[in-house]
């Protein structure tokens, strides 16, 4: 804790430290969306006709839709003529074969980042596939993953190498008539992670994904894709930051989890992007559509997310409880400070008998920041003696900042239970003259505070990544109060 | 070692201390009374510096460092600790944790190397047994439903974990039944160095039967209108405080 605390106090004392850009060389689509555009991205990646009449599909329904205004957010109208869909560092000859030939600048924006891709350095145990804009760029283990029969690459690579798997579960879970950001995703995405589990495998390591958006005025429209087989577990991360920019720009990604028989997916994020600054300008929108299906019976899906970036966060990681003895959990931590907003939280659909969920949300808000938890707990009809327990704590630092509950309870089976506790807190002036008095600065009592409040969600993160959020949690309330 | 002069200080625009005088030199130990409203507490909170408080007039010097220009933390570095008449509560927060926090946090503003893991986990269980605190309550969340007399306690423990150069225990004997006293008394004494002074703020003369101090005062209306041994204690313990407040009238 000593050392521990020692960063947390040096980082206490910068502002958003990834807001570097990387000066490399890209191939950029000019801004604007139009079936050209879709044709454009899909011959780059070289990519069956299927998945392109899927594009248009989806480009076809997005056109009928409208931006939804449902969510506690509030932001000038989008202009999708205005972002480039298509951005990726130049490459000399074919790509890269292997790390070697990765370009020394996009290892070294990575090395700066702290995810160093050479192996050698790499964190022990942990398998990194990095995207930059809209590709990957290098993918890490490939090989030790390969001999325990794991997939791990980019989504570019799947479709080519393993069109069979992604044809027959890509959009599966989210399909493009799901949403309006979901459906434009399906359109325009440009890369991403896919992971396959065989049946039975344990993946021998932490699998993760680290998202950076460089270009100016790129949205980034990754799409992961996740397949545990029967009785296979895995664990996944994913991490993201951006340059520091006046302009907002779009992140609408879509992540889709199946979980076949007593099969088991743990996916963590650590979102970073850039907020905006003090006044509210720049930053990302970070538009995601996130959602898990337990096909199979007692299989297992849990996300965890500690989301402390982005102008505005509008997400809501959710199970689809299909499968008889299924469990869905959904543990967050949701920062906003400066003018941050976040309307996000989870839906759990209990479809199957004795399915079980847990929520465990924490909000914080600081400065002019607003956070709203929104959730969904269906119980359908069939959902036999299906259970749900949920906690929702809002933490409240100053007196400019709000925080909301929208919870949504649907039980359609009497047999099913459903539970909702919510707190709202503020940190006393008592707590901090307590904390001071005794000789701790006012940053370490709230730091400490908080850490306190948000203690059940960091458990639930792998070890590597606990302290990397701790650090950034109080990185990010710097200065939150007086 | 502490000496404060002519000090007027209020909060929410009401003076509380009227020219309040106090002179405490290392190792002494001092007893403050007085009557509910006569600004024992308002004492307290301006020497640890607490925000909202308004200093209006006179000094305090601390060390001959002038302790009013200090934050409150700064105020702890040097050595100055209050046990609180009503500890807060700090969800989420280990006791253990905030107490070790505190202490290498006081420990680097002195330019001290910071004590390690193993020892102080062994200090702490030491005391804490000293104070028959139940080692459980060094798990659990700050104050977090302890009881009334566990609170004080914590307090005492802490005191003896940051060893202070001056501390000023407002109200540790409010709530507390006889054996507990007892219990944070003997500790308390057991705190008494050459160098290190205690206030003690109180309604009773009870708790000095059991922490011997040198000298007592009465505080009324914002200012000390006597001062004696532990005799005044008895006297007022028998009389009340009306008689001081009628001769200082006279």
């Amino acid at each position: 804790m000593n050392s521990q605390q020692q960063t947390m106090d040096d980082l206490i004392r910068t502002g958003y430290q990834h807001g570097f850009v990387t000066d490399i060389e890209a191939d950029t689509a000019p801004p604007g969306l139009s079936e050209a555009v879709i044709r454009m991205i899909s011959a780059k990646k070289g990519e069956p006709e299927w998945l392109l009449e899927w594009r248009l599909a989806a480009y076809a329904h997005w056109l009928t839709l409208e931006e939804p205004d449902w969510a506690q957010v509030r932001h000038p109208p989008i202009d999708f003529q205005s972002i480039s869909y298509y951005s990726a560092p130049k490459k000399k000859g074919d790509g890269p074969k292997s790390l070697d030939e990765v370009d020394p600048q996009l290892l070294d924006a990575y090395n700066k980042l702290g995810i160093p891709l050479e192996e050698q350095k790499a964190l022990a145990g942990v398998a990194v596939d990095a995207v930059f804009d809209s590709v990957s760029v290098a993918t890490t283990f490939r090989k030790n993953l390969a001999d325990a029969g794991v997939l791990f690459c980019s989504m570019s690579e799947a479709v080519r190498e393993y069109p069979e798997l992604v044809r027959q579960h890509l959009g599966s879970v989210v399909p493009y008539k799901d949403n309006y950001f979901a459906c434009l995703n399906a359109a325009v995405f440009t890369d991403g992670t896919f992971v396959y589990i065989p049946k039975g495998v344990r993946c021998p390591m932490e699998l993760s994904t680290y998202f950076r958006i460089n270009e100016a005025n790129t949205g980034q429209f990754e799409r992961t894709l996740i397949v545990a087989e029967a009785g296979s577990h895995v664990s996944y991360l994913e991490g993201c930051t951006a340059p520091m920019r006046d302009e907002n720009q779009l992140h609408a990604a879509v992540v889709e989890l199946i979980a076949m028989e007593d099969a088991r997916i743990k996916y963590s994020t650590v979102q970073n992007w850039y907020p905006g600054d003090e006044q509210g300008k720049g930053g990302i929108y970070n538009f995601v559509t996130k959602r898990g299906d337990c096909r199979g019976d007692r299989s297992h899906i849990s996300w965890t997310q500690v989301e402390t970036g982005s102008a505005i966060t509008w997400k809501y990681p959710s199970c689809i409880l299909r499968g008889d003895d299924s469990v869905g959990e959904f543990y967050s931590v949701a920062v906003t400070r400066g003018m941050q907003q976040a309307d996000t939280g989870t839906k759990m659909i209990h479809l199957g008998r004795n399915t079980r969920s847990t929520i465990v949300s924490k909000g914080i808000s600081a400065g002019q920041g607003q956070n709203s938890y929104r959730g969904l707990v269906r119980m359908a009809q069939r959902a036999e003696n299906a259970r749900n327990h949920t906690q929702c704590d809002s933490l409240l630092i100053g007196d400019r900042c709000g925080a909301h509950t929208f919870p949504y309870i649907e039980v359609r089976n009497p047999t099913a239970k459903v539970e909702h506790e919510a707190t709202t807190s503020k940190i006393s002036e008592d707590q901090l003259f307590y904390c001071r008095q005794r000789g701790l600065s006012e940053e370490n009592a709230v730091s400490m505070i908080v850490n306190g409040f948000c203690k059940e969600v960091f458990k639930e993160l792998p070890m590597e990544f606990a302290v990397e959020a701790q650090k950034l949690l109080n990185l990010t309330l710097e200065g939150a109060v007086g | 070692m502490l000496s404060i002069k002519d000090l007027y200080a209020g909060i929410d625009g009401k003076t509380i201390l009227q020219g309040l005088n106090l002179e405490v030199a290392p190792g002494e130990v001092h007893a403050i009374m007085g009557p509910n409203g006569s600004g024992k507490s308002t004492l307290s909170h301006v020497l640890a510096g607490r925000d909202g408080y308004e200093v209006t007039g006179g000094q305090v010097r601390f060390d001959g460092e002038d302790l009013l220009a200090l934050a409150t933390e700064e105020r702890a570095h040097r050595g100055i600790f209050l046990g609180m008449q009503y500890p807060v509560e700090l969800p989420g927060v280990n006791n253990m944790t905030f107490m070790r926090e505190a202490m290498n946090a006081n420990r680097r503003a002195r330019g001290e190397p910071e004590l390690d893991a193993v020892a102080f986990m062994k200090r702490v269980k030491e005391e804490a047994r000293h104070l028959k605190l139940d080692e459980q309550l060094l798990k659990r969340n700050v104050n977090s439903g302890f009881s009334g007399g566990e609170k004080k306690r914590n307090e005492i423990l802490q005191m003896a974990m940051l060893e202070p150069r001056l501390a000023i225990l407002d109200e540790t004997d409010s709530g507390l039944d006889i054996d507990a006293l007892r219990v944070i008394s003997d500790g308390v004494n057991a705190l008494r160095t050459p160098d290190r002074s205690i206030i003690l703020i109180t309604h009773y003369q009870r708790l000095l039967e059991y922490i011997q101090p040198d000298h007592v005062h009465v505080l009324v209306g914002g200012r000390i209108l006597r001062s004696g041994d532990k005799d005044l204690a008895l006297e007022l313990e028998e009389k009340g405080y009306g008689w001081i407040e009628e001769e200082a009238a006279a």
